[in-house]
């Protein structure tokens, strides 16, 4: 009954007309980026940041989350219709949903999708509305050695769970930790790491590293590349699924939202996770695996559903621990932070309107978009008609404005700048970002509660796996790192990642 | 002489043994305190340590592993569509939004091999009117629209 006072309570905030507006705002502009290519929700969070300086602190947070769940819908229409995943998490989408699109069944894959995503998205509203919580009220009892250890079991589930290489990601990570600590020491005053520059002295900007890494990188690298895109319109038929095809995706939506909505809660998870895992599951559990990669309406339904359960039950550690899996999370610490809002289990009590709000608004974004999107799909194709040469100015322009607008200084424009430029140097290295964003805002957190648990056992490091909860959480990022390791899990771990990407 | 059979691990190695030691180096002037009291260096220190080694791994794991060789970076790009942001900031509090977005719109442009002058300038054109509704009217950002001079 909590559950229901606890929605009534959401609900009634996030259907204020502000809200209800900022809501579309999100989902709409997420929407937009999940169609194009070439950028993500990372770059979009990043350039709108700042944007939300003067909005209520849960309108700003309404309108980020959306642009997240709203990437997922937008991802899967371009994926469907043209073969080109908009977002990575609609990558495995492409292999049946275009195959779906070329036998003339356009419609059906996209009205799926749309649908799966709403359904997923309902039940994941739901399922963080319900175990928030508890795990809020376990992460009451932490002390600051738990924290320290559950952050290091976040950071290697995300590199273990993340693909690539695992020893660049863990590099990643302590180089974000040290790019996090550059500013004053609250502890002494000390400014480490500033050579003198009276701005480095708050630090770096989240805004700025992740707008540098993803969203400028990503654009160089665009520009490298020789590729050419190629806009293919068919034409969409009705947009509605037969009896036969319904039969075959409901099974696949429940499985796809269960698989999304447990992966959302792992670090590292999210929706790209989410999708390829339930495009594996499909496939194995098909009485017919064959008519994978032909058309199979399973092929969409499941990962669609995945994508979109992923992208919010991610936001349970973050609203419960404190503690960001992925870089959408990241910018959404970024996000609380610049409003004054400490990530964590309290802010469940001390800001119930906040937190509710934004559980509940991820249902009426979700609501929103499955009515909006699928007669604006029209709309989206011709967009996607526009050429890149045209539209990269314009995403730079959208940065650049954001990124001067934080404090009216050149100096944070040439720091994402310098981003960009490390940003570009990593892509040709093969090094992921993502892992360096996280070390990033996590780094004064770990530095602080490394601190405070010394302090408390007088300096024995032995703290950290005498006490039980500590314990158990460092055991669990070892068994991760030995898991992975191990050679048959890994080559598992690589067969998932390059069928997605075959 | 061992050969470098994966240059991109091998460098992203070197590179974040730098990080490692420039951290070591630069935290050498804070104090370390003692492991009960954490000094402003003690962190940065163990950071830097870490560092060092997974870097010093990867380098020396990338004359072992067989990989593929670092794509040439091409200048234009990365060159063009950094400065033109760098430059965006610089004059946009002088030269006013309008111009600024002209000036960027039209030289980031030119980082495609697809560039097309005119195009870029009426894209340019629209797009100064839409941000100044979206940013300056719609959002209120502190932002001069016309160059200083003209008031």
């Amino acid at each position: 009954m909590e559950l229901f006072n606890h929605l009534a309570l959401g609900f009634g905030v996030a259907l204020t007309p502000v809200n209800l507006m900022y809501a579309f705002i999100g989902s709409m502009v997420g929407t937009l980026i999940g169609v194009l290519p070439g950028i993500g929700p990372v770059a979009t969070i990043a350039m709108l940041l700042p944007t939300t300086y003067a909005l209520q602190p849960v309108s700003a947070l309404i309108m980020l989350a959306g642009i997240y769940y709203g990437a997922q819908y937008g991802g899967s229409t371009t994926s469907i219709l043209l073969n080109m995943p908009g977002e990575t998490s609609s990558a495995v989408t492409c292999l049946d949903g275009y195959q779906m699109a070329r036998k003339g069944q356009a419609g059906a894959a996209l009205a799926t999708a749309a649908l799966g995503s709403f359904f997923a998205g309902c039940v994941a509203t739901v399922f963080v509305a319900s175990v928030a919580i508890p795990l809020s009220e376990l992460a009451l009892k932490f002390g600051p050695a738990e924290y320290c250890s559950l952050m290091i079991l976040g950071l290697i589930g995300a590199v273990v769970l993340a693909h690539g290489s695992l020893l660049k990601a863990i590099a990643m990570i302590v180089l974000g930790l040290l790019l996090g600590i550059v500013g004053t020491d609250v502890n002494s005053g000390t400014a480490r790491f500033a050579f003198g520059v009276p701005e480095l002295i708050d630090g770096l900007g989240v805004v700025s590293v992740a707008m540098g890494l993803f969203g400028f990188a990503e654009i160089v690298s665009n520009l490298e590349s020789t590729e050419k895109r190629e806009v293919m319109t068919g034409k969409v038929s009705r947009l509605w699924i037969t009896k036969e095809q319904f039969r075959k995706a409901w099974p696949a939506v429940l499985r796809g939202t269960g698989i999304g909505s447990i992966l959302g809660l792992l670090p590292g998870g999210g929706a790209m996770l989410s999708s390829f895992a339930a495009y594996a599951m499909e496939k194995k559990i098909a009485k017919d695996p064959s008519e994978f990669g032909k058309g199979a309406i399973q092929g969409v339904a499941g990962p669609e559903s995945a994508n979109n359960a992923g992208a919010q039950t991610s936001f349970i550690p973050l609203l419960t621990l404190g503690i960001p899996e992925n870089a959408v999370m990241a910018l959404m610490v970024g996000a609380m932070t610049i409003h004054n809002i400490q990530p964590g289990p309290q802010v469940m009590t001390s800001k119930p309107e906040l937190f509710w709000g934004l559980v509940a608004s991820m249902w009426v974004g979700n609501a929103m978009l499955v009515v909006l999107n699928l007669p604006l799909i029209g709309m989206w194709i011709k967009l996607l008609k526009v050429p890149y040469r045209m539209l990269y100015p314009a995403i730079l322009l959208f940065c650049a404005i954001g990124v001067y607008s934080i404090n009216n200084t050149s100096f944070d424009v040439m720091q994402t700048a310098a981003f960009g430029f490390l940003g570009v140097l990593f892509f040709k290295l093969g090094c992921e970002p993502a892992p360096l964003l996280l070390g990033f805002v996590l780094g004064p957190m770990m530095e602080e509660n490394l601190r405070r648990a010394m302090l408390l056992s007088r300096g024995d490091p032995t703290t950290f796996v005498t006490r039980p909860l500590s314990l158990a959480m460092l055991l669990a990022a070892a068994a991760l790192l030995i898991l992975i390791v191990l050679p048959n899990l890994r080559k598992k771990r690589e067969e998932v990642f390059e069928e997605a990407e075959s | 002489m061992p050969t470098i059979r994966h240059p991109k691990d091998f460098y992203s190695g070197l590179i974040f043994i730098a990080f490692g030691v420039g951290a070591i180096v630069i935290a050498n002037n804070y104090s370390l305190g003692t492991a009960a009291r954490m000094g402003p260096g003690y962190f940065p220190r163990i950071l830097g340590m870490m560092l060092i080694v997974l870097g010093a791994a990867l380098s020396l794991r990338a004359l072992k592993l067989q990989g593929d060789p670092i794509a040439p970076w091409k200048w234009r790009p990365t060159l063009t569509v950094l400065g033109s942001v760098v430059l965006f900031g610089y004059i946009v509090n002088l030269a006013g939004l309008v111009v600024s977005t002209i000036i960027l719109i039209v030289l980031s442009s030119w980082a495609s091999t697809e560039f097309r002058l005119k195009e870029s300038i009426i894209a340019g054109i629209a797009l100064s009117v839409l941000v100044v509704t979206v940013f300056v009217i719609g959002l209120k950002l502190q932002l001069p629209i016309w160059p200083s001079f003209v008031h």
